[in-house]
């Protein structure tokens, strides 16, 4: 069988040995560059902001109090906020390619609010229950939780683009209804709400560690991010291509619901993060997750990094959690996002 | 060549597919034609290996399909169904080289982007590379998903459908490709059509299915008669014969 194609017209001489102009992205590797080092800096920023004096000449001049703090506070309070805001980002790119649909992230469609209510389970069984086994508890119900909500789609005949997100958030709201009697019937509100609203303010060296579990989800989510892509071209454009399509799906899934766990149990979730930052990305580079993923992973973590200066700094010395902070710059950043695609389009 | 044995496919009691069996040969296009309803669609996703049948079997040059591992199948044969809306934003350069995900695994060598620039020229889409798949016109995105599956260079194209969603014009310019497809590249092309011109002008071979049965297969001139057409459609059809094609006259 021939497998030379040869065009109708000739192709102007050189036009397949030169790559094409990337008309959107000018020198994507330059700008990647550029976004990484802009994260560093606000990095170095995040870890001169608070209450405790340490500033860069207290550092030099050898105070150890302040070498204290900015070991024992500072340093794993900015990486988690990194790690945290990448692996969030990333989940929330995961979970729309396999919904299919822009407008769904980990805590729209239950995925978060079944991971709290694991924790809430395991609190109330096992009081002294220790990091690990809230993570493996809240794992389980994040990817019981997660999986019924893709079950339930594949049974609802007309998926427009709005019953799926509405979906996830009615699933979620009843899970969360569930979660909220339990913790309101054994005392446990206040443990409930930090779990819910994202808050770096407690994290402190030897309690952040398990973030950096999220951290190689992110990169296995990178090595996968063809599969990905595949993925959310749908059943039949994956099978088409020679994948499994359930095997793409459950690795997603664990991917997603680890994610979401391991972020609930050590800082809380920090809710539309994954839906804001991946479309963000979308509407720049689009979704070829190969190219997106590192965008999306440089943004998750410098827009959580400013929204956490942000809500260290206009209250100060007070701090307003994050998850606040994210919630009401992303909301007014996606508004006009859609307005601005809107009004492009017309 | 394309075995199909027996194949059956039930929802609830009514069978959508009803014992078919047929063999579709190398190089040539290859109509299925029948009434709405008659299982064109889903004999072709069976054979395709998207649906799984209840009974029967379908070997694609030997390969069992519903055994056979997926990399392999995606390697011989590439089917594109009708109604593709891609909610990931794509450019055609990215669309059209996931074609070629079964032979690289996402990891394209100098050949494979040959193949996707080759595939992009047929198409006519140079131009549009860099642009994203949804601000293309209906016409453009459908020519980026035959590219996609002609950058995946099987011997067996499955298409369903392919005119849907097209003029005049452009429905005329996809069948001259799918024609060219097989008398330049050699390839095997399966279509599920419903327009039974377009189909007595570019086809070597025609199916003609009803109630999820095959009623008949064999050449234009065997299946463009007025009792075989009325036999498929229930409806009487003057046949003409222009320029040496046979149309069929129904619009009144």
């Amino acid at each position: 069988m021939t497998t030379q194609i040869s065009p109708s017209a000739p192709a102007p001489a050189g036009a397949a040995a030169v790559p094409g102009p990337r008309r959107r992205v000018p020198g994507p590797a330059a700008m990647l560059v550029l976004g990484g080092t802009a994260v560093l800096v606000l990095a170095v920023v995040s870890m001169f902001v608070g209450v405790s004096d340490v500033s860069l000449s207290s550092l030099l001049a050898g105070d150890e109090h302040a070498w204290t703090i900015f070991w024992v506070s500072r340093v794993p309070r900015t990486l988690s906020i990194i790690l945290a805001g990448m692996a969030l980002s990333v989940a929330g790119l995961i979970m729309q390619l396999m919904a299919r649909n822009k407008f769904v992230e980990p805590s729209t469609v239950g995925t978060i609010e079944s991971a709290s209510l694991g924790i809430l389970v395991v609190t109330v069984l096992i009081p002294g229950a220790s990091l690990f086994m809230k993570m493996s508890t809240a794992t389980l119900f994040a990817v019981a939780g997660t999986a019924l909500f893709l079950l339930i789609l594949r049974r609802i005949p007309l998926r427009n683009t709005l019953i799926v997100p509405l979906v996830g958030i009615m699933l979620g709201g009843v899970i969360a209804a569930v979660t909220t009697f339990f913790a309101y019937r054994f005392d446990l509100l206040q443990t409930l709400n930090s779990w819910m609203t994202g808050d770096f303010s407690g994290v402190l060296r030897g309690r952040y560690e398990l973030l950096w579990i999220v951290g190689a989800l992110t990169l296995i989510g990178f090595l996968a991010a063809d599969r990905f892509t595949v993925a959310g071209m749908g059943q039949e454009f994956t099978t088409n291509l020679g994948l499994n399509y359930n095997r793409v799906m459950t690795l997603g899934l664990i991917i997603v619901s680890l994610i979401s766990a391991v972020v609930v149990v050590s800082v809380g979730s920090v809710p539309f993060l994954g839906l804001i930052v991946p479309n963000l990305v979308s509407l720049l580079v689009g979704d070829n997750v190969r190219r997106a993923i590192p965008w999306v992973a440089i943004f998750g973590a410098g827009f959580v990094l400013v929204c956490d200066i942000i809500g260290r700094t206009i209250r100060y010395p007070y701090e307003i959690p994050v998850g606040v902070i994210v919630a009401a710059v992303g909301s007014v950043l996606f508004l006009y996002l859609l307005l601005r695609k809107r009004s492009a389009r017309a | 060549m394309i075995q199909v044995n027996g194949v059956t496919k039930t929802y609830g009691s009514t069978p959508v597919v009803d014992g078919v069996s047929c063999h579709i040969k190398e190089g040539g296009v290859t109509s299925i034609i029948g009434p709405n309803g008659a299982g064109k669609s889903t004999l072709l996703s069976i054979i395709s290996r998207l649906l799984k049948s209840d009974a029967g079997s379908v070997t694609v040059d030997g390969l069992d399909v519903s055994a056979a591992p997926g990399k392999d199948l995606a390697r011989k044969m590439a089917i594109l169904r009708q109604d593709n809306h891609l909610t990931v934003r794509l450019t055609v350069r990215d669309l059209v080289g996931f074609g070629r995900y079964p032979h690289n695994g996402g990891r394209p060598t100098a050949a494979c982007r040959e193949k996707i620039e080759q595939a992009m020229a047929f198409l006519d889409l140079t131009e549009l590379a860099d642009r994203f798949v949804d601000e293309l016109s209906g016409g453009q995105r459908q020519r980026a998903f035959i590219a996609m599956v002609l950058a995946q260079d099987t011997d067996y194209l499955l298409l369903d459908e392919p005119l849907n969603n097209l003029d005049m014009k452009h429905s005329v310019e996809m069948m001259r490709l799918l024609r060219r497809l097989t008398d330049e590249l050699g390839k095997t092309v399966v279509l599920v059509i419903h327009d039974i011109n377009f189909a007595s002008c570019y086809s070597d071979d025609i199916i003609a299915m009803a109630d999820g049965k095959l009623l008949h297969q064999g050449p234009p001139s065997a299946i463009m008669q007025p009792e075989v057409l009325r036999d498929i459609y229930e409806i009487d059809i003057r046949i003409e014969e222009i320029e040496g094609n046979r149309i069929g006259v129904y619009f009144a």
